[in-house]
């Protein structure tokens, strides 16, 4: 059956398979050895099955209550219910390992999978700089965190969780933001695989782009979702706090999405193929640091649940081997690269340069504004904090101008465009844009929520204009435009819903920029006024929860009299740890959040006063379902036949060009 | 449009991008950057009222008192690094592991009096957890070496002084303030 020693086995096994995935097929491919190559996808996919046998094992450990594991006895209790010793698994330092590795072998296995139509030799050099990865996570996991180590004398309960994770939205949202994390692998291993191959073309382009759009829909459900939870479950009314644990998820984001775009280039236009190659090498680069920043003590912020500098001198070894390592091997092969296809500066090519270079001076403004407080505290010994008022003077400024060029990127021709013609074609989304802008004057307050606004209703309008345009909408006959709606191609669909998406998101970030609230400590029966709604409280009960006590509201929420909801906030005190969570109410009709949060209770039994904290927050959930929208749209653009069948062919002859680009 | 043209106009649009984005960057650390002070900071000299900083040490013990302005909730204590103690003024629900004798920090500015206006108040998660920053400036005042254990009680720290720091916590001397 599954024990601890099994799964411990089962680590230990995928680790040298890992090994020896990340060898042999190395050899093989340079020795022109096709039985050497021909191992790697079985390798891999035996790395994954003795991962899962592995995971399972852990997972079976936690719901069978086995307290003779030491990370079960510490994170896990009988009283947790069973959907959290589950996802209990990867709420804590050791099993978070373990999943990253899992979904690592996922990877490698999904390349053997789906790689079939890749050339041997790239197919092979690919899995195996996947499984030199994977090598070093479970030699980590192995080594310093072993999460089967056993604890005698067991103890008869565990310690319990940190009740903050005992969520549902935070029991998912690791998951989703590693699969986003680690998908960046793939084209991590293909831009090496490349490296080492010297050769970098369109079917290499077309190679790559399925599985970073994939690992970018993931991590941008992960953020979403994280800040999400950050928004119901800490009970501040804010959704991103800018702390270092977030950035450090938005960082490869940023670099992810200028990757997906450069990818395009290649596939098109054979241009910009060093670069992709840099970002991609980039992108899982700050997705490793991003591992490595949450799991050691280096950046302490409010989520470094598990904090361990011993652990963090492996990880930093492992980022310097690989980061370092790869950044070499670029240096080294990068100028034996061949140069691509020219082009005008005013064209498609031009505009996804350019929002290349704005993606990367945001990502470098965000980096900077992360590291800039460890450097100071470590140089010079001064301690400062970087928060909200830095990251919004600098990223709004340099975010808007992305955003207008998204309008009409889209619509320029390749090679070499006319600006004039495209702007013409967007006269409407001008004016929904300047009708936007003037609408914002008056509702909104602040020149660069006023800015955003327009932005985003510019995003949208135009993402909106190139469909119709595409479909010659009124110009011709309705069923004509739905017949060449269906003929579009789903990557152009996709990209219009991805751009629509960010509009939405902007839509509802610059909303929330006039969130109000109102702090007030009130006996039962009184009502308070905000954002033209009356809040009153009714009554305050205690209600008991499976492993705690929770201390209930009744908030009943009018508008001109007419009862609009009934929102229960509560708080809750968890008996093994001590601890106190709140429970945030909110009550959504998608324009708005009204959102409660119950306090303290002061004054004497007889006569008790409560604390209660008010929000209304418009268009919050925009933000959040516009990721959703992103997400949806490269899901799409996915499932374009282009990026499924018709195997991209290699040119049979390299492109023999005299410079680099 | 030759190699030569399109790299041009890629540098120019690389130094315009990140030129900006350096102009922004500096820009924004000369006013929104938040500085972190420890009590006796605040005692020596006080930075301009106008300035957002950020305020961390242990809550002393006993000092919490909460009130109402109206209807709106004013929590009241003294936040001290073990030579100074600051009076915080806070209008709002204090954080769920806020406790007295524990380790905060508190945003907001330091006025005329002295006495100290947070708009925002943490408390850590985990409650065996102390702010490295806190930490910090409770070693460099002396008042606790993490090589002999946990932090002594905010409740004596007030009434420290240097000298006393590790040696002999059962019989302080006068308070520093």
């Amino acid at each position: 059956m599954l024990s601890p020693e099994l799964g411990h086995y089962a680590l230990a096994l995928a680790c040298v398979l890992a090994a020896v995935q990340g060898i042999i097929p190395l050899i093989g491919a340079s020795r022109r050895d096709v039985r050497l190559m021909a191992l790697a996808p079985g390798l891999a996919i035996g790395q994954m099955i003795a991962l899962g046998v592995s995971f399972l094992s852990l997972v079976y450990a936690a719901v069978t209550d086995d307290f003779s594991v030491q990370n079960i006895a510490e994170n896990s209790a009988v009283s947790k219910p069973l959907l959290y010793k589950i996802t209990g698994v990867w709420g804590n330092h050791e099993g978070s390992i373990l999943l990253w590795a899992l979904i690592l072998g996922l990877c490698g296995a999904a390349v053997a999978a789906f790689g079939r139509n890749l050339p041997s030799a790239l197919r092979a050099r690919v899995i195996a700089v996947l499984g030199l990865v994977a090598t070093g996570f479970e030699l980590f996991c192995l080594t310093t965190s072993d999460p089967f180590a056993r604890v005698w004398p067991a103890p008869m309960d565990g310690q319990g969780m940190n009740p903050l994770l005992q969520d549902p939205g935070l029991a998912f949202h690791p998951p989703i933001l590693y699969t986003g994390y680690v998908g960046f692998a793939v084209p991590f291993a293909f831009a090496i695989a490349a490296l080492i191959e010297g050769r970098v073309d369109a079917a290499w382009g077309r190679w790559v782009r399925p599985w970073a759009v994939a690992a970018w829909c993931f991590l941008t459900c992960g953020i979403a979702m994280g800040s999400w939870w950050s928004y119901y479950v800490l009970g501040w009314g804010g959704y991103w706090f800018w702390d270092p644990v977030e950035n450090a998820s938005l960082i490869p984001w940023l670099t992810g999405t200028a990757l997906i775009h450069s990818a395009i280039v290649v596939e098109k236009r054979e241009a910009l193929k060093i670069w992709t190659v840099l970002l991609a090498i980039g992108t899982f680069s700050f997705s490793l640091s991003g591992t490595f920043l949450v799991r050691s003590g280096i950046l302490n912020s409010v989520h470094a649940f598990a904090n361990d500098p011993a652990r963090g001198v492996f990880i930093l070894g492992l980022l310097g081997v690989v980061i370092g390592g790869s950044l070499a091997l670029f240096a080294y092969r990068a100028p034996t690269l061949t140069a691509g296809g020219l082009f005008a500066p005013v064209s498609r090519e031009g505009a996804l340069v350019l929002n290349n270079i704005l993606l990367c001076s945001l990502c470098a403004v965000v980096l900077t504004g992360t590291m800039y407080p460890p450097f100071m505290s470590l140089l010079f010994d001064r301690t400062i904090s970087v928060g909200k008022p830095f990251f919004d003077a600098t990223t709004i400024p340099l975010a808007l101008p992305l955003f207008i060029f998204m309008g009409f990127g889209p619509m320029l021709p390749w090679k070499r465009a006319q600006l004039w013609p495209v702007l013409q074609k967007l006269w409407l989304a001008a004016i929904v844009a300047a009708v936007a802008c003037a609408v914002a004057v008056f509702t909104l307050s602040g020149v660069l929520p006023i800015l955003c606004a327009a932005a985003a209703l510019w995003i949208i309008a135009a993402s909106l204009t190139d469909i119709a345009e595409r479909t010659r909408l009124f110009r011709t006959s309705f069923a004509t435009s739905i017949q060449r709606a269906r003929m579009l191609p789903r990557a152009i669909v996709g990209t219009a819903i991805a751009h629509a998406g960010v509009g939405i998101t902007v839509l509802g970030l610059a909303a929330m920029s006039q969130a109000q609230h109102k702090i007030v400590e009130v006996p039962i029966g009184t009502t308070e006024q905000l954002a033209g709604y009356e809040w009153t409280l009714k009554a305050v009960e205690d209600e008991p929860g499976p492993n705690y006590t929770a201390m209930a509201a009744t908030l009943e929420v009018r508008r001109h009299g007419r009862l609009i909801t009934v929102m229960h906030p509560s708080k809750r005190s968890f008996n093994s740890q001590n601890q106190t969570t709140t429970d945030v109410a909110i009550h959504t009709n998608l324009l708005a959040d009204l959102y409660g949060v119950l306090g303290d209770k002061h004054g004497s039994d007889s006569s008790p006063t409560y604390v209660l904290r008010l929000h209304y927050n418009p268009l919050a959930p925009w933000m959040w379902l516009g990721a959703l929208i992103m997400a949806f749209g490269g899901a799409l653009s996915l499932s374009d036949r282009r990026m499924r069948v018709g195997a991209p062919q290699r040119a049979r002859t390299s492109p023999a060009t005299t410079s680099v680009s | 449009m030759t190699r030569k043209t399109r790299r041009l106009w890629l540098v120019i649009a690389c130094v315009a991008c990140l030129g900006t984005a350096a102009a922004l960057i500096l820009r924004a650390f000369s006013s929104d950057i938040v500085f972190f002070v420890t009590p006796s900071q605040v005692e020596a000299s006080p930075p301009p009222a106008d300035r957002t900083v950020k305020l961390g040490g242990m809550v002393v013990a006993g000092s919490v008192k909460r009130e109402k302005h109206g209807e709106t909730p004013v929590a009241t204590f003294a936040v001290t690094d073990g030579q100074a103690a600051v009076t915080v003024h806070y209008e709002g629900i204090l954080p769920d592991l806020f406790r007295e004798g524990q380790s905060v920090v508190a945003i907001g500015t330091v006025q005329p009096t002295h006495d100290f206006a947070a708009s925002e108040v943490l408390a850590k998660h985990d409650e065996t957890y102390m702010p490295k920053e806190v930490a910090e400036a409770l070693k460099k005042s002396g008042k606790w070496d993490p090589r002999f254990g946990p932090p002594p009680s905010a409740a004596s720290w007030n009434t420290m002084t240097v000298q006393d720091a590790g040696k002999n916590l059962s019989a302080p001397t006068a308070a520093p303030n």
